[in-house]
């Protein structure tokens, strides 16, 4: 094996550590069994309310709201999304409508 | 009960088959373009199983990156998965053997669905999580694998396919909307991050945003913890719903 391919192995092996090791922190930070400070408890139920928050505005970070088209097709999909679920709270509905309405605006109508 | 289980996490997962298959074959035609063969794709889907993390590891690789720059943009991009523990510590408890898979699988995705699991009836609620996270990965292990394998051969225009993802956390924002009286941890979570974009952009917005949304959660916690009695939110019980 040639050193470019040892080199990628190693970075696979470093980015497969460390990914792991975000992800298992809170549980080395607060094993099992444990008491656990009042206010990680608060945190842990309010957390996922915020956190989902977080990821809706975290899908449009490669928007620009700046140049065309301005994210009018994600914001058309995601009001889509939302009036189809809040009229039948079918999440395969809801999404996969979304799907097909944004894919049908980026490669025919904003393209 | 096993059977039960296991059709109600693969009928849950599906927007995560649809969201995985298109964003894992981008990743391995993405790879496979930097002369990176299929077992790579295979190897990196199976250890690493991020999606922002195996993209930005394109770059890194067909750079040659050095390790320590390696490790930190691993932890900047995987960053907002620490805050996922913390809200799982107690779903998560005693679930035994399966459990180190359970936080290693811990994706957005799959995340977004466990923190919103409603057990019915006839679940086996610990078997449940195990069998979202061992489809998902595999959803994602067939799409990496697929795109580096099929590379260039790919004719079905699928742009716009990953919005999936976009309309299942969107999806799942409004669940949670609907479910709890405060929106105040909902409202201060998207604006934060929000604001945090526009001010640190696109790359760097995410450990400031987690780091502000903790502090404010724990400033509005009396607020929250008052407020009403169907958020659960109070910090005496320990069970969680949320």
């Amino acid at each position: 094996m040639d050193s470019y391919s040892v080199h990628s192995l190693l970075i696979v092996a470093v980015m497969a550590v460390f990914t792991a090791l975000v992800r298992f922190l809170p549980f080395f930070a607060f094993p099992e069994g444990r008491k656990r400070p009042k206010v990680i408890i608060y945190l842990g139920k309010v957390l996922p309310y915020a956190l989902i928050g977080m990821l809706v505005v975290y899908c449009f970070k490669g928007v620009s709201v700046f140049e065309a088209p301005f994210g009018v097709p994600e914001l058309l999909a995601c009001v889509l999304v939302a009036a189809l679920h809040i009229w039948k709270r079918n999440t395969l509905i809801s999404v996969f409508g979304g799907v097909i309405f944004y894919m049908a605006l980026v490669q025919f109508v904003f393209c | 009960m096993l059977k039960r289980t296991l059709k109600k996490a693969f009928k849950d997962s599906l927007p995560i088959l649809a969201g995985y298959l298109a964003l894992g074959i981008g990743f391995g035609v993405l790879l496979h373009t930097k002369g990176y063969s299929f077992l790579w794709a295979l190897l990196m889907s199976c250890t690493i199983y991020a999606g922002a993390g195996q993209y930005a590891a394109v770059d890194l690789l067909s750079s040659g990156a050095s390790l320590v720059t390696t490790a930190v943009m691993t932890v900047i991009i995987n960053a907002r998965h620490f805050f996922y523990g913390f809200s799982l510590l107690e779903r998560y408890r005693g679930t035994g053997k399966a459990k180190p898979y359970l936080i290693f699988g811990l994706t957005d995705e799959t995340y977004s669905l466990v923190c919103t699991a409603k057990i019915e009836q006839g679940i086996d609620e610990k078997k449940y999580y195990f069998f979202l996270t061992l489809l998902d990965q595999l959803y994602w292990i067939t799409g990496c694998t697929l795109g580096a394998l099929l590379g260039t051969f790919i004719e079905f225009d699928s742009t716009g396919i990953d919005f999936a993802m976009t309309a299942l956390f969107v999806v799942i924002f409004i669940e949670q909307w609907l479910s709890v009286k405060s929106h105040l941890p909902a409202l201060l979570g998207a604006g934060t991050t929000l604001v945090c974009l526009f001010v640190f952009g696109s790359e760097y917005f995410i450990i400031p945003s987690m780091a502000f949304i903790a502090i404010e959660l724990v400033i509005f916690r009396k607020r929250l913890e008052n407020t009403d009695e169907k958020n659960n939110f109070a910090s005496g019980e320990e069970d969680t719903n949320g």
